[in-house]
């Protein structure tokens, strides 16, 4: 198994794993972050199928930078959670895999998570001067901008709130 | 020299009742399709429910060449200066038809990313409400907009368009004085009409 092979060559990463029907999860500190992507490659998992994050607003780490894996030799799948602090910048694997590049550009839009390294990290979904990063827990639901509030006629008073707030 | 019998081939009418008539049976519909409403748009102009009938089966995707625009589904906020590009692009003159909740006030999407209701920046015709609404209602939506045209007059037509371009000239203008990108401005224009109490911008 992977997981053995990585705790063998690299002891101390892996900081926890788990599996769910098949598909092995495993959390992974920051600092040794890239040692185990770079093995995982050399063990086949060589397409970078997707990364995204979670907002946990936990007090120890906010986020959770999630990448999933696919071996394309034996199918096997491999997702890798990274936990990380506010304000944190994660390495980039833009140089490793060419489709870490607008996954991470996604990322860095939706949670405001700096990819360091990234050749062009600018926003992708959102507009270039679009107000905070939709996809975070505190972000309201109407991004707290009366342009989208539902009567703006109306509603365009200085109490006029977001239904979130 | 002799009198010459015309019969019925001769009827008197007004200009705009005739020029009407032609306009509401030729339709040349842009589909501006961004979500499921589309999906029943397709089942419209398919032969169950055979738009043709209506006398508007000539699909057009290019503004130049249509003068019905439909819009089918969710508009985001970023999409909005795009929808006004495309309708001041189309030929004169110019119908629009809100398919579905989205498209006619948000509908469920209440997000930062959505535009609450097309009627903010382009004027709208008919509103056809559903989500999506069946392929039979978006028919009774476009045999009102009929309706419409035929009671209209060709100078408010007119008019009404010529009033959008103003806003489309207002809004370029902003964006060239204040070197603004096109989505700052028509929020500029959003806000400003809200705090006069409006709705729209055009």
């Amino acid at each position: 198994m992977v997981i053995e092979r990585i705790e063998a060559q690299l002891p101390g990463a892996i900081l926890e794993h788990h599996a769910f029907r098949g598909d092995e999860t495993i959390i992974v500190a920051g600092a040794r972050f890239l040692e185990v992507v770079d093995l995982i490659f050399g063990e086949g998992y060589q397409l970078l199928l997707d990364v995204t994050a979670v907002d946990l607003e936990t007090p120890e780490y906010r986020f959770e930078v999630v990448y999933h894996w696919l071996n394309l030799a034996s199918q096997a799948r491999l997702r890798i959670k990274v936990p990380l602090a506010e304000g944190a910048a994660q390495p980039s694997l833009v140089s490793r895999f060419k489709s870490a590049d607008w996954a991470e550009r996604e990322v860095y839009d939706l949670f405001g998570i700096p990819f360091e390294g990234h050749p062009n990290l600018t926003r992708l979904l959102m507009w270039e001067d679009f107000p905070g990063h939709p996809l975070r827990k505190d972000f309201p639901l109407d991004g707290g901008d009366l342009f989208c509030s539902q009567d703006i006629g109306a509603s365009f008073a200085p109490e006029a709130r977001s239904l979130n707030a | 020299m002799a009198g010459i019998n015309l019969d019925d081939s001769v009827m008197t009418t007004r200009l705009d009742s005739v020029i009407n008539w032609a306009r509401r049976n030729s339709l040349w519909p842009l589909p501006f399709g961004t979500a499921c409403c589309a999906i029943e748009f397709m089942s419209m102009m398919a032969s169950r429910y055979d738009f043709s009938r209506f006398g508007a089966e000539a699909l057009r995707f290019s503004p130049r060449q249509s003068d019905m625009l439909l819009v089918l589904g969710t508009v985001t906020n970023k999409q909005a200066p795009v929808l006004r590009q495309i309708y001041a692009q189309m030929a004169e003159p110019k119908w629009v038809v809100a398919v579905g909740v989205c498209a006619s006030s948000g509908g469920m999407y209440r997000t930062y990313a959505t535009l609450q209701g097309i009627d903010r920046v382009v004027p709208v015709d008919v509103y056809v409400p559903g989500c999506p609404p069946r392929p039979e209602t978006m028919i009774h939506g476009v045999m009102e907009l009929q309706k419409k045209i035929s009671r209209e007059s060709l100078s408010a037509r007119k008019e009404h368009i010529e009033r959008f371009y103003q806003s489309m000239a207002r809004q370029e203008e902003l964006q060239r004085a204040k070197g603004l990108t096109s989505y700052q401005v028509v929020r500029e224009m959003v806000l400003e009409a809200g705090a006069a109490g409006g709705q729209q911008i055009w």
